[in-house]
């Protein structure tokens, strides 16, 4: 699979599942996710990286995922397992790792270099395993441009909203409307550099009308998709990210016009 | 005990004969017997005529033993309606071997996790033989391990009416535990401390028993009201003791629908699958177990319905709090329950008139002129194991121990005109869909489809529903197919390995005797 044809395929949902977690990776086909997020970070902690790692990166070369986008969270640069947790994956070769923590270029970058020669060793495409970025700090909106065009490798951006709230020093909340400044910086770097924008988690499980309302304001910015921590969620989401029948009638009509002109439009 | 083996139409072996019980007949196609021309002569049995009696309330519960006439060898029945509060079964059993009964036949419509007493009795002898639907925890591993002088015999709810009405299954005292009792008898379940809701098992018992025993702990005024479910004309004793059961495991609260990603999935499947169909229609009828997926379909076939308008005729089988809701929306017309699973189910079945109660016989017996499961649109089921030729086990676990119930599993798959099984593809890594069930108790030829969150496998002789769900774009599989396709996380487990000794028998709804069980080495 390369890069390019990545990008075609929808990324509404994707759904954080903990790498330790057997029962739940061996069912990553059937929540009815566009993809998964693997995740070997905040979900694990410490005394279970290893075990971690090792399970997602067997559960990379031994399940069936369906149509389901393999995206593993590892651990960010900054931390021992990095290094360690792209060794064992990238053979596995997911569709994308998601770098969390990225502060600057140099971030993806670094990335960028281990997983081409982790590509070159283990004998598969180059370029074919992408990034999606990860922005939680200030420091990282501010660079959000840099970083967007930082390698051909990157595939999309999204932010890490409790941990940016945080390194705020301000209260995440369900409306994120203290995120909105971050948010459209991130979209905005996104769609410059031809990246997918991914929206962050909303927290509360049992409110699927909150999520509902939050998926809307996703959408109304720009965001092509939403990460899930429930498979519950995933539906809601979906819902939101579909266009309206008006939306779809126009594009219908829109195509035949075309058609009708002589251009060439794809078959529906 | 060495028994002269034959093969049934599906190729198990099953006993030609079984001391005691005489001639078995082989199981030789679930509607073998039901074109027709099939004949049953019920077993007459001689009764006496009571002398009149104004009071039947027995000083005490051994003293009602006493005068019920029973005696070593004969057979007793309860029902199980109380679930896993029920502490009737364990009192009789108690005091039948302080009385010092022995080799008694322990015939109840089921067991359940509060009947690890039947166990003791059976290793103490007061118990030789058991019949029943269902067996659970201690009761499971006596059988199963050989305890018994002869094999259980385990029957569907159909089938266990239909054995007691013919009399192949003759049942000489009754003892019926009543959430609500008079002095002559007249006893209901849906009201009292211990109210349980319908008591349509126990309906049956009362109807052919040789002799009634109410067991109560709620004595009211006579007469009973305003709803009598067993009428005093079919009881001879009352007994009362300090409690019938632990109401808080008798009135669970509401069934909730499961939020397992898992079995959400295999109800979505399930009900997409039913709407293919074509069956939600104005006047269908429906019947969906409790647990995990079965009562999650329920919840997508009233979105459904509501937002269509279309209102159901009746809702059979074991009623759950979740269906009485949906009569209560008048999603359905009606309920016929012969078995309530939870305490929203007994304040409907208390105060909803629409609400029915019926006994097991009216509900699934193949005999009578007429039962409930027979006119059945849909049925959801789970499983505990199903095979390539969609043969189902509900009583044997992967280790070959019983642990389940036939209940009305055989019956309903047989009558509807669309039997699902929903059931999760892999268990604790175990995977669900084997070459062989271990212990068939429906016949593949009576199941339509079975369900997993992997996909949907259709009885190749349901073309009709094939094209259908094909249509409906659904993600129909091969079942050999599907099996591969899980076998590839699990592997294929090895087979538990059985001796030859029989330690059970499955018998079909018909009569007829569909599979063996065996003793686990």
């Amino acid at each position: 699979m390369t890069v390019s044809r990545m990008k075609s395929r929808p990324r509404r949902s994707l759904l954080y599942i903990p790498g330790n977690n057997p029962g739940m990776l061996q069912n990553c086909a059937i929540y009815g996710s566009d993809g998964v997020l693997l995740d070997l970070e905040d979900s694990i902690s410490i005394s279970e990286k290893d075990a971690a790692r090792t399970l997602v990166r067997h559960a990379l070369l031994a399940l069936d995922f369906g149509s389901v986008e393999k995206v593993v969270r590892i651990n960010g640069r900054d931390t021992p397992y990095f290094e360690a947790d792209l060794a064992q994956i990238i053979p596995a070769w997911p569709d994308a790792i998601r770098l969390p923590k990225v502060d600057s270029a140099q971030d993806v970058l670094e990335a960028d270099h281990i997983i081409s020669a982790l590509e070159a060793k283990a004998g598969i495409p180059q370029g074919s395993v992408g990034i999606q970025a990860m922005l939680e700090t200030a420091r990282a909106i501010v660079q959000v441009n840099e970083i967007a065009a930082a390698s051909p490798r990157l595939v999309g951006l999204t932010l890490g909203g409790q941990d940016l709230a945080a390194d705020l020093g301000i209260k995440a909340t369900k409306e994120g409307l203290e995120l909105l400044y971050a948010k459209s910086a991130v979209v905005i770097a996104a769609k410059a550099f031809g990246l997918e924008a991914f929206d962050t988690v909303f927290t509360d499980v049992a409110d699927l009308a909150g999520l509902a309302q939050a998926s809307a304001v996703s959408v109304s910015l720009g965001f092509s998709g939403k990460a899930a921590i429930h498979p519950s969620q995933i539906p809601v989401i979906h819902a939101a990210f579909a266009p309206s029948s008006k939306e779809i009638e126009k594009a219908v009509r829109i195509l035949e016009l075309a058609r009708l002109a002589g251009l060439e439009v794809p078959e529906l | 005990m060495n028994f002269n083996l034959v093969k049934n139409s599906l190729g198990r072996l099953v006993p030609a004969n079984i001391p005691g019980m005489g001639d078995l007949a082989p199981y030789n196609g679930a509607y073998a017997r039901l074109d027709g021309s099939f004949t049953w002569m019920p077993k007459a049995y001689p009764r006496r005529v009571p002398a009149p009696s104004t009071n039947k309330v027995a000083p005490s519960l051994r003293a009602a033993i006493e005068r019920s006439g029973l005696e070593d060898g004969m057979t007793i029945s309860f029902h199980h309606h109380l679930r896993n509060g029920d502490a009737v079964v364990g009192l009789v059993l108690e005091e039948l071997e302080r009385m010092g009964f022995r080799n008694l036949t322990l015939a109840p419509s089921s067991l359940g996790d509060s009947h690890d007493c039947a166990a003791e009795a059976i290793k103490k002898g007061v118990v030789t033989r058991l019949n029943t639907s269902g067996v659970r925890g201690e009761v499971g591993k006596a059988i199963t391990n050989g305890l018994l002088e002869t094999p259980a015999i385990i029957r569907s709810h159909g089938g266990r009416a239909r054995a007691i009405e013919e009399g192949s299954l003759r049942i000489d005292v009754a003892f019926l535990a009543a959430p609500a009792c008079d002095r002559l008898g007249n006893m209901t379940g849906s009201a009292g401390p211990t109210a349980c809701g319908s008591m349509g098992y126990a309906i049956h018992d009362a109807r052919y028993a040789g002799h009634v025993v109410a067991v109560t702990d709620n004595l009211v005024g006579y007469p009973l009201t305003p709803r009598i479910s067993i009428p005093q004309y079919l009881v001879d004793q009352v007994a009362v003791v300090d409690s019938i059961g632990d109401p808080s495991k008798i009135a669970t609260g509401a069934t909730r629908i499961t939020r397992d990603p898992v079995q959400l999935r295999i109800a979505e499947l399930g009900f997409k699958l039913i709407e293919a169909s074509g069956l939600i229609a104005p006047n269908c009828s429906f019947q969906t177990g409790g647990g995990g997926p079965s009562l999650a379909v329920a919840k997508y076939v009233k979105e459904y319905m509501k937002g269509r308008g279309i209102v159901g005729s009746y809702c059979i089988g074991g009623i759950t709090g979740y269906m009485a809701d949906m009569l209560k929306d008048g999603l359905f017309r009606s309920l016929f329950d012969v078995q309530s699973f939870d305490m929203a189910v007994t304040d409907s079945i208390a105060n909803n008139p629409y609400h029915m109660e019926a006994d097991v016989s009216w509900y699934a017996n193949p005999f009578n002129k007429g039962c409930l499961v027979n006119d059945l649109d849909v049925v959801v089921l789970a499983a505990l194991d199903v095979d390539v030729d969609f043969n189902v086990d509900v009583l044997t676990g992967h280790d070959g121990i019983l642990r389940g119930a036939s209940g009305g599993h055989c019956d309903t798959a047989a009558g509807a005109k669309l039997s699902i099984i929903t059931v999760p593809s892999m268990r604790n890594g175990v995977p669900s869909i084997r070459h062989q069930v271990q212990t068939v108790v429906t016949p593949g030829e009576t199941v339509d489809a079975i369900v997993t969150e992997r996909g949907i496998a259709i009885n190749p002789l349901r073309q009709d529903l094939l094209a259908k769900a094909r249509e409906a774009r659904l993600p129909v599989k091969d079942i050999g197919q599907l099996k591969a396709e899980i076998e590839k996380t699990t592997g294929v487990p090895d087979e538990v390995e059985f001796s030859d000794k029989i330690v059970g028998l499955v018998e079909y709804r018909d009569g007829t005797f569909i599979d063996s069980i065996r003793r686990v080495e």
